[in-house]
């Protein structure tokens, strides 16, 4: 599933989008940077709360194929705009991370 | 050695929203070289640590990165305060990481942690006043 499919959900929302053909290989949930950084796989989702600019360079570390905002967490504007030159897929859900889990689990078959 | 190639980066220690430059920067120029993801990850994710610490603990510093046949190896320093107790901060969960840096997702006591996790060699430097130097090497 890519994360163009994964926009065709209901619940989950394009806040900057640059790579829809990315495929999601995983997920992977965590706001502890450090700790997602060591354990996120390459192509995961990784749903979070976290929104600042550096949960932006651990996505481009950890070559996560998009972060999922969880509990309808927003972008800054700022943040939004490097997300777009880095090229970083980010999504939007009102969803908590839990319930956001579950609903990857059922659409992405894995 | 002919064949090494080095890059250097300053680490601005006034800007923590900009940390994790030099580790974008050289996760690319590994890429173009041709090394393999899963190094290029470790060596990353090693190398942002450090870069994350010397942000929050020493007001910046500098990376330096060599890359021959069979080793990355990364030089970080910094001219901050030192680590009192190296065994104790090589501890996972200990930190000594403000609120403020907590609350962006940091200070878990992880950084020290994962950098001698994904690196095969970390040896630490480190003068109480004077600042700290790491050397990390990433067998290739």
């Amino acid at each position: 599933m890519t994360v163009n499919d994964l926009l065709k959900v209901e619940g989950f929302s394009s806040v900057v989008l640059c790579e829809a053909d990315r495929e999601i290989q995983g997920v992977y949930i965590g706001d502890l940077l450090s700790w997602v950084m060591g354990r996120a796989k390459s192509g995961d989702a990784w749903i979070t709360i976290m929104s600042n600019v550096n949960t932006l360079a651990v996505a481009t570390l950890a070559d996560t194929s998009c972060i999922i905002l969880a509990e309808g967490v927003s972008l800054d504007e700022g943040v939004k705009e490097t997300a777009q030159a880095k090229g970083i897929n980010v999504i939007s859900t009102p969803l908590s991370s839990y319930s956001a889990a579950l609903k990857l689990y059922s659409v992405l078959k894995l | 050695m002919s064949d090494l190639l080095t890059f250097h980066f300053d680490v601005d220690g006034d800007d923590f929203t900009s940390a994790g430059q030099a580790s974008v920067q050289i996760k690319k120029n590994l890429r173009q070289l041709g090394i393999s993801p899963d190094t290029i990850r470790r060596v990353s994710i090693a190398m942002y640590e450090g870069e994350i610490n010397m942000v929050i603990h020493a007001g910046g510093g500098e990376a330096d990165v060599s890359v021959s046949e069979d080793q990355v190896i990364i030089v970080l320093k910094d001219q901050g305060p030192g680590i009192p107790n190296i065994e104790q901060a090589m501890q996972e969960g200990f930190s000594t990481a403000p609120d403020a840096i907590r609350s962006l997702g940091f200070g878990a006591g992880m950084g020290l942690p994962n950098m001698k996790r994904y690196t095969d060699f970390m040896n630490i430097e480190s003068e109480v006043g004077k600042g700290t130097t790491i050397t990390m090497k990433v067998n290739i």
